[in-house]
């Protein structure tokens, strides 16, 4: 007996909701950042699953690219936060509301 | 030559154009040059048309020539097209000559008058409407022509526009006839439902053909409604009871303009459009019985309000009402040729009755009050003889044209055996009478009745007004001669030049009727009658305005109550005033003004602008700077969009 | 029940624990120690479908490099603990709600659309570095040379974004 493929998706859709339900919950914005990288992995985790599944390399391909387009944004996203940090001298998320028309 | 038709209604359009662009840049001597010469040269072509017409055969009347197509929609096909025949002819040389003479005068008239240019651009434009309209080969032209002048009515009545009275005289001219003109639409379109055109060959072809329908209202048909529509359209228009209301009003104009457009001319419009359309009433019996009785009660009735007013030009107003009356009557008994014959000789005295008293109010210096005037006589020689002719010529004194052509209409209504019309027609010949004659004495006559100092004004009108009335009163003399009756020894050359025209409705109408075709004797005695009574009315005239003219107020102070309602025109305008226009007015103020305007179409103007305010309102909280509601809106977003893919 | 669904179990229950952690835990160092410990479990669980390559650059590059920098920032920026503020009222009634729901359905669907294809067998496994290799330069030539792009610019991005003022 094997594992299904559907194991492996169920997985990954759990990771990915709680990756939504850490966006959602969480006021510091590095911990939101942080699910937002938790809920690539659960996407990475499913294209894995699909590359073995079809037997095709091109899964892999794509979790690479989004390895490294993570990266990219990771350091964006956390200059970014260094920024935010330097102008408002907090990182919680409800401070942050210059946005407002 | 013929082919030049088109150049009679054109000379005058382009000159109007001109005068309409440009006049305000021109001198006075152009604007009259361009003004006068214009129809001066447009009667001269129509004499030529008239010389050439002459040497036609009868197969080849009528001409008709097509120049474009207008409207072309679906089968309804309307060509831009003139028609030529013996009635088209003769209104085309009335117009054309009584308007020039008109025209001749208003040089004169309006010497001291601002505006030059304006008015002789209005008034050749409503000759060229007027042209179109007795020229027109179907009815949508002739509507065409009809609307124009109505509306160049309204311009010349409200050409003094910065008085009130003539700017609301115009608006009324002008509403009235639209009710007129409604009753003409709505013919139209039966026309066109019954017969698929409008073109007079094709319509007047198939109308032939049919049946002459029954006298009874239960049994009549289609024909019968459109020819009692078109009298509608005729009523408006040539100012009969119940919408004659305009006709007095339409006196604020100029002098000019009453006797070119409101005595000669456009109230002339109805009876040339039912002379014209005389197959359609032969064929609809009770519709020319409507025509006959209306027209019998508006003379008698306009003949009684106009015993006493006291405005000369009122007088001479509810007289034209009155004469148009007669018209409609002659056409009504079937007697189509009388009818035109009596438009013709009413052209020529009416239009000199009123240019004459404009020459009588340039010289009283714009005093229009008979009450005020007096012994004017030997001041204005001119004036007082040709206003003395025209006055022969309309109460039938014999000789004058007047004398020929109403007492063909008298004597043929009671030929057909319409006895009580004619009895209601005689008695109103003898107000006539009484009226005119009344006006002669209380203007020309007896004491002067008013101030040494406006005697030493009075003088007599330049040449350029008075040429015109010596050459309408000779027509008014002598105008009438082309139709002597057989009675008197005469070939009555006008009824054989239109009989080809109206042939076959003559003969209808005689089939269906009771016409006892009394002998020559009859004729006579009744001819006698009517002179009778004529000299009647003079001379009671004479004996209470000359004689003794305190009798007038006795009488009127006796009489007060029907004094009064007469002076008040049997209070129809008050009438009208209450029964029409201020409800029409609370209509229009209350419910499409205030509620509907202001409520409804503002109101959901306005809802529109605030619920879109308040959507942009309500959508903008989503804009609320909170990140974190940003984040859970991606997240329902998400999820909605996700559900539909995996739902679909 | 064999290796493979014990491996499978025990690492995706580590992973599962790990993200729960991430959210429940006050203070940012310690979810970021939890998402690198889910990022372990899952580089295991690459390892178990034969992804040999993935699994390695989700150790060097993912934990290693990024969650590294995570943790620098945190260090240097001294970020407390989390205050305690209310949650927005969207994402309460809302978002929870909705998550919750999405996640039954999906993985509903899931369970429902491939009931039958069975995993881990040893004779199936492709991914080894040659063969990502070979894909990577081959059909893939394009994206990768953006991606190295992408790169050069989001190291530009972050110099310039974090200087100090002058």
């Amino acid at each position: 007996m094997h594992v299904p493929l559907s194991y492996y998706l169920i997985l990954s859709a759990i990771l990915f909701g709680l990756g939504v339900l850490g966006f959602l919950l969480k006021r510091s914005i590095i911990a939101i950042f942080m699910s937002l990288e938790l809920m690539l992995n659960a996407v990475n985790l499913s294209f894995v699953a699909f590359s073995y599944a079809w037997q095709q390399i091109s899964g892999q391909i794509f979790v690479f690219f989004v390895i490294v387009v993570a990266a990219a944004e990771a350091a964006v996203g956390l200059a970014i936060i260094i920024m935010i940090f330097r102008n408002r001298a907090s990182l919680n998320i409800e401070r942050i509301n210059l946005m407002k028309l | 030559m013929l082919d030049f038709l088109w150049l009679i209604p054109a000379l005058p359009l382009l000159s109007a154009c001109v005068l309409g662009v440009v006049g305000w840049r021109l001198s006075k001597r152009v604007i009259c040059t361009l003004g006068v010469g214009s129809v001066g040269l447009s009667f001269a072509a129509s004499l030529g048309m008239a010389w050439a017409f002459f040497q036609l055969a009868p197969e080849q009347i009528p001409i008709r020539s097509s120049y474009f197509t207008w409207l072309a929609a679906g089968n309804f096909q309307v060509e831009v097209g003139f028609y030529l025949d013996q009635l088209s002819l003769l209104m085309v040389l009335v117009v054309t000559g009584v308007g020039w003479l008109i025209h001749i005068y208003s040089i004169g008239y309006m010497a001291h008058e601002g505006g030059t240019y304006r008015f002789f651009a209005y008034m050749n434009l409503f000759t060229f409407f007027m042209l179109l309209l007795v020229l027109a080969g179907d009815y949508a032209l002739l509507f065409v022509g009809w609307e124009g002048v109505g509306l160049c009515s309204y311009l010349l009545i409200g050409f003094y526009f910065l008085r009130d009275s003539a700017s609301d005289a115009g608006k009324k001219a002008f509403i009235v006839n639209r009710l007129g003109d409604f009753g003409f639409l709505l013919a139209l379109f039966l026309l066109f439902r019954t017969f698929g055109s409008l073109d007079f060959d094709t319509v007047f072809g198939r109308a032939a053909v049919l049946p002459a329908e029954s006298f009874s209202p239960g049994q009549a048909g289609v024909l019968t409604a459109i020819a009692l529509l078109l009298l509608v359209g005729a009523i408006g228009k040539s100012a009969q009871l119940p919408l004659y209301v305009w006709l007095p009003d339409a006196m604020e104009g100029p002098t000019p303009v009453s006797a070119l457009i409101h005595a000669a001319t456009m109230v002339t419009a109805g009876i040339y459009m039912i002379a014209r359309s005389h197959i359609l009433f032969a064929h609809a019996p009770l519709a020319l019985a409507a025509v006959a009785t209306i027209g019998c009660l508006t003379a008698f009735y306009a003949a009684t309000i106009g015993l006493v007013q006291t405005d000369i030009k009122k007088v001479l107003a509810y007289s034209t009402v009155s004469q148009l009356g007669y018209m409609f009557l002659g056409l009504g008994v079937g007697a189509f040729t009388a009818g035109i014959f009596h438009l013709m000789t009413h052209a020529f005295f009416k239009a000199l009755l009123f240019l004459a008293a404009g020459s009588v109010i340039h010289a009283m210096n714009g005093q229009q009050d008979i009450g005020k005037m007096g012994a004017l006589r030997r001041k204005i020689p001119y004036t007082y003889w040709t206003f003395l002719i025209a006055t022969l010529a309309i109460v039938g004194a014999p000789g004058f044209s007047g004398f020929f052509s109403k007492d063909e209409i008298l004597w043929r209504t009671f030929e057909t055996g319409n006895q009580v019309l004619w009895l209601l027609a005689l008695v109103a010949a003898a107000l006539t009478s009484f009226y005119m004659f009344r006006l002669v004495f209380l203007v020309f006559h007896g004491q002067a009745r008013y101030t040494p100092e406006t005697a030493r004004q009075i003088r007599e009108s330049p040449r350029v007004m008075t040429w015109p009335l010596v050459a309408l009163a000779v027509l008014a003399l002598a105008g009438g001669w082309v139709g002597i009756p057989a009675a008197l020894g005469g070939a009555n050359r006008l009824a054989r030049f239109l009989e080809p025209v109206f042939a076959s409705s003559h003969a209808l109408v005689q089939a269906q009727g009771q016409t006892i075709l009394h002998s020559h004797e009859w004729e006579l005695a009744l001819m006698g009658l009517t002179a009778l009574l004529a000299a009647t009315g003079m001379g009671v005239a004479y004996a209470i305005y000359i004689l003794n003219p305190e009798l007038a107020n006795n009488l009127a102070q006796t009489l007060r109550r029907p004094y009064q309602v007469l002076v008040r025109k049997y209070y129809v305008d008050e009438l009208y005033f209450a029964a029409v226009v201020r409800p029409l007015h609370w209509l229009s103020e209350r419910v499409f003004w205030q509620a509907v305007d202001v409520r409804i179409v503002d109101g959901a103007v306005n809802a529109t602008a605030s619920r879109a305010r308040d959507l942009g309102r309500w959508a903008r909280r989503l804009q609320s700077g909170n990140a974190r509601s940003y984040a859970a809106w991606v997240v329902v977003g998400a999820v909605v969009i996700l559900s539909y893919f995996v739902f679909s | 029940m064999s290796a493979e669904h014990w491996l499978f179990f025990f690492f995706a229950g580590v992973a599962v624990l790990g993200a729960l952690n991430l959210i429940l835990q006050r203070h940012p160092i310690h979810s970021a120690l939890s998402l690198i410990l889910v990022m372990a479990s899952l580089a295991v669980l690459y390892l178990l479908l034969g992804a040999e390559f993935i699994a390695a650059i989700q150790i060097i590059v993912y934990a290693g490099a990024i969650m590294v920098l995570f943790v620098f920032v945190i260090m240097v920026l001294n970020a407390g603990e989390e205050e305690r503020t209310s949650l927005s009222r969207v994402a309460k009634f809302v978002g929870l709600p909705l998550a919750a729901v999405f996640l039954v359905e999906v993985c509903y669907v899931l369970y429902r659309a491939w009931p039958s294809e069975q995993m881990v067998v040893p004779e199936r496994f492709l991914g080894r570095t040659e063969d990502i290799g070979k894909a990577l330069y081959g059909e893939f030539l394009l994206p990768f040379e953006l991606t190295a792009i992408l790169i050069l610019i989001a190291l530009v991005g972050a110099v310039v974004l974090a200087q100090k003022e002058p």
